[in-house]
């Protein structure tokens, strides 16, 4: 199987769906000639012409708004934020217009638009580049949100989030760009990752590590610690925060009896305690410990040189897990 | 007949005033089939400032009556409103904020469905935008601007010659939106129409607290023509907007049109306008309401009778009492209405929702069936 890695199956995914669906189209900062701050749409400007991928004057509240007015005109926008931190001036489109939009108009006018958000830290980042920023979109009905762990999931997730009839929000973990996997990019639309289908990565008993983006990678590796002393933990990769695979994840914990989020996002009203409640509601008589959280603090993401003070890690996982273990 | 565009120097701005073409009594006719009007036109033009005058009264009224949750009156701007409209071509689009019943009415839209939106029975008003080319009730500031702006930009790649008018208050002019929406649509050579009701007032806030530059100069520094137009002149309104958007179809060159116009109401229904601005100040613009204003025009050119007046009055009347009847006629929508539409497909998290709240519903007999008359 050919080495593929995130970046490139991201930019697969964007020559695949410009070529199936000839009303999509790519717009904002950098993503023509540059190809994007991290290359993601490399190619693709040359390819498709300036029509079809363009470069926005650098205002991201526009970017969204006027997706909002290309859906009105048929077109299916795949608009980039560059990074995490520059996505706030586009929430009151986001969150006013874009999620809202289906509903007020009676399902009359949808917004079949991706916007695709570099996100969260772990890659020695500068300030503003490397938050978490996903409750606030998955806190918004009308949306849809998604973030992959994989390079193969990434091609996948952004081939569905491009042919959704709703609008999608693509958090792309940026500390797992350039990390390398083996897999096939297949052209076309296929089970694998269909939107709001978790999967479990490693089966276990003992546990249910859930988690999603960039910490799917770091629950894995507490997993393989944990084999060592003979504790069997299963991974769940969300994929889908909204919609959410609630069968997938009571499942699971039926399975283990006991369960740890992990996100990079600080702990208050983070998604992890929308996974917890979630649990709490459809799996409370099979729990055999409380619903922990491993995530990052309640601090503004920390420079770089201290981030890993700040990053959720296995050993963090697996202090979680020695403590719901033994409960 | 003057028109202030960022060609001229701000000392001949000033002498000149706004872009003006209905003549006060004793000035010369002005040319009008450089406007590219017929007579029946300009009693079109009348008749629908007409209608909207008294759709907008009753809409008020039925607000106090408590038909309505509440309504941004609309009087004092009738010629803006109807005179940009009136300028387009049906296939261009447009894109209202809030107080724009008056372009609805130009529209053909059904004001019942229009004004779901203020009797709180649907957000955004239950009319097709895609039919009549007149989109949603916009209520976030400014926000509308961008997608006016999207929609050029995405016709324009289509090869389809049009033009989107998008309508804001001088309040707008500070937001963020704005800006951005002038800067893309010169950046990218959209067929955009910005146009500007300044009615002096963002709710309290007075024009000379909002912004210091005038209006329409702003555009300069976008890079495309600003004009200033007396926006309770009905034919100056429509020339200013017609060759707007000309410009934007032939040319992909934005306009940004200020309408120098007053809100003779308050903000809305539920605003106290006595508590920041004076009787002697709205008594002032009273005196240039824009209906009466042009039909006195229209009496002394001889271009409308006696007949004509009666007949439009007859007809406005009927217009205003099949809204009222309509408005009161319509029930709040279905309980299953609340969960329609958020997304293409209900998500199994929302489906239980759903299933509580008409559990709920049935167990309280507020099951939809309130929505039968609607």
């Amino acid at each position: 199987m050919p080495e593929v890695t995130m970046v490139k199956a991201l930019n697969e995914a964007l020559r695949d769906s410009l070529s199936e669906d000839d009303r999509a189209l790519i717009l904002g900062e950098d993503v023509g000639k540059l190809g994007g701050v991290f290359r993601v749409t490399d190619g693709l400007q040359a390819e498709f012409g300036p029509d079809r991928v363009f470069d926005t004057p650098l205002a991201e509240a526009a970017i969204a708004g006027v997706s909002v007015g290309l859906c009105m005109a048929g077109w299916h926008p795949v608009s980039e934020m560059q990074f995490d931190g520059f996505s706030y001036p586009a929430l009151d489109q986001v969150i006013s217009h874009v999620a809202k939009y289906r509903y007020r108009s009676r399902g009359r006018q949808p917004m079949p638009l991706v916007i695709r958000i570099p996100y969260s830290g772990g890659y020695g980042g500068a300030e503003h580049h490397n938050d978490s920023p996903e409750a606030y979109y998955a806190h918004t009905a009308g949306l849809k949100v998604v973030t992959p762990s994989t390079a193969v999931d990434a091609y996948h997730l952004l081939r569905e989030a491009i042919a959704d009839p709703d609008p999608v929000v693509f958090f792309e973990p940026k500390s797992r760009y350039w990390s390398k996997e083996d897999g096939e990019l297949a052209d076309g639309h296929d089970d694998a990752a269909p939107i709001g289908k978790a999967r479990i990565l490693r089966s276990g008993t003992d546990c249910t590590i859930v988690a999603y983006g960039a910490m799917v990678a770091k629950a894995l590796a507490a997993a393989e610690e944990a084999a060592q002393d003979d504790v069997d933990l299963e991974v769940l990769d969300l994929r889908s925060l909204v919609p959410l695979d609630v069968e997938a994840l009571a499942g699971s914990v039926r399975k283990t009896g006991r369960a740890i989020v992990v996100h990079e996002a600080p702990m208050t009203a983070g998604f992890g305690a929308e996974i917890a409640a979630r649990i709490m509601e459809d799996a409370f008589d099979f729990l055999e410990a409380p619903v922990l959280r491993v995530t990052g603090y309640d601090t503004p993401y920390p420079p770089a040189t201290i981030e890993s003070h700040y990053l959720p890690n296995a050993e963090r996982i697996l202090a979680a897990v020695d403590r719901v273990v033994n409960y | 007949m003057s028109q202030r565009s960022i060609d001229h120097s701000a000392t001949e701005d000033e002498r000149e005033g706004p872009l003006r073409v209905l003549p006060v009594e004793g000035e010369p006719e002005p040319d009008l089939t450089a406007l590219g009007l017929k007579d029946q036109d300009l009693r079109e033009l009348y008749r629908l400032m007409a209608l909207t005058r008294r759709a907008d009264l009753e809409a008020t009224a039925l607000q106090r009556q408590g038909e309505l949750a509440v309504y941004p009156p609309l009087i004092g701007q009738e010629a803006a409103q109807v005179g940009s409209a009136f300028a387009l071509e049906e296939s261009d689009w447009i894109f209202p904020s809030y107080r724009e019943m008056g372009a609805a009415v130009v529209r053909g839209i059904d004001l019942v469905e229009y004004l779901h939106f203020y009797r709180a029975t649907w957000h955004g008003g239950t009319y097709d935008s895609n039919a009549h080319r007149f989109g949603m009730v916009s209520v976030p500031v400014g926000s509308q601007i961008l997608h006016a702006v999207g929609y050029a930009m995405g016709a324009k790649l289509d090869g389809i010659s049009l033009c989107s008018l998008v309508y804001f208050g001088d309040g707008a002019t500070s937001e963020g939106d704005f800006h951005e929406g002038c800067n893309f649509a010169a950046v990218f050579r959209s067929p955009v129409v910005f146009f500007c009701q300044n009615n002096q007032w963002a709710i309290s806030v007075p024009l000379s607290a909002q912004t210091v530059a005038p209006i329409w100069r702003k555009a300069e520094a976008y890079g495309f023509p600003g004009v200033q137009v007396d926006g309770n002149d009905v034919l100056a309104v429509y020339r200013a907007t017609r060759e707007a958007a000309i410009r934007a179809r032939d040319e992909g060159l934005p306009t940004l049109i200020e309408a120098v116009t007053y809100r003779i109401g308050p903000h809305s229904t539920a605003d106290d306008a006595t508590r920041y601005r004076s009787e002697e100040e709205v008594a002032r613009w009273r005196s240039k309401d824009p209906v009466e204003r042009y039909r006195g025009w229209l009496i002394r050119s001889d271009r409308a009778d006696q007949e004509f007046f009666d007949g439009v009055e007859e007809e406005a009347g009927e217009f205003a009492a099949r809204m009222r009847a309509g408005v009161i006629a319509s029930r709040p929508r279905p309980v299953e209405e609340l969960f329609e539409w958020v997304y293409a497909e209900l998500p199994e998290t929302l489906r239980r929702q759903r299933d509580e709240a008409l559990e709920f519903a049935r167990r309280n007999g507020r099951d939809g069936s309130e929505a039968e008359h609607a």
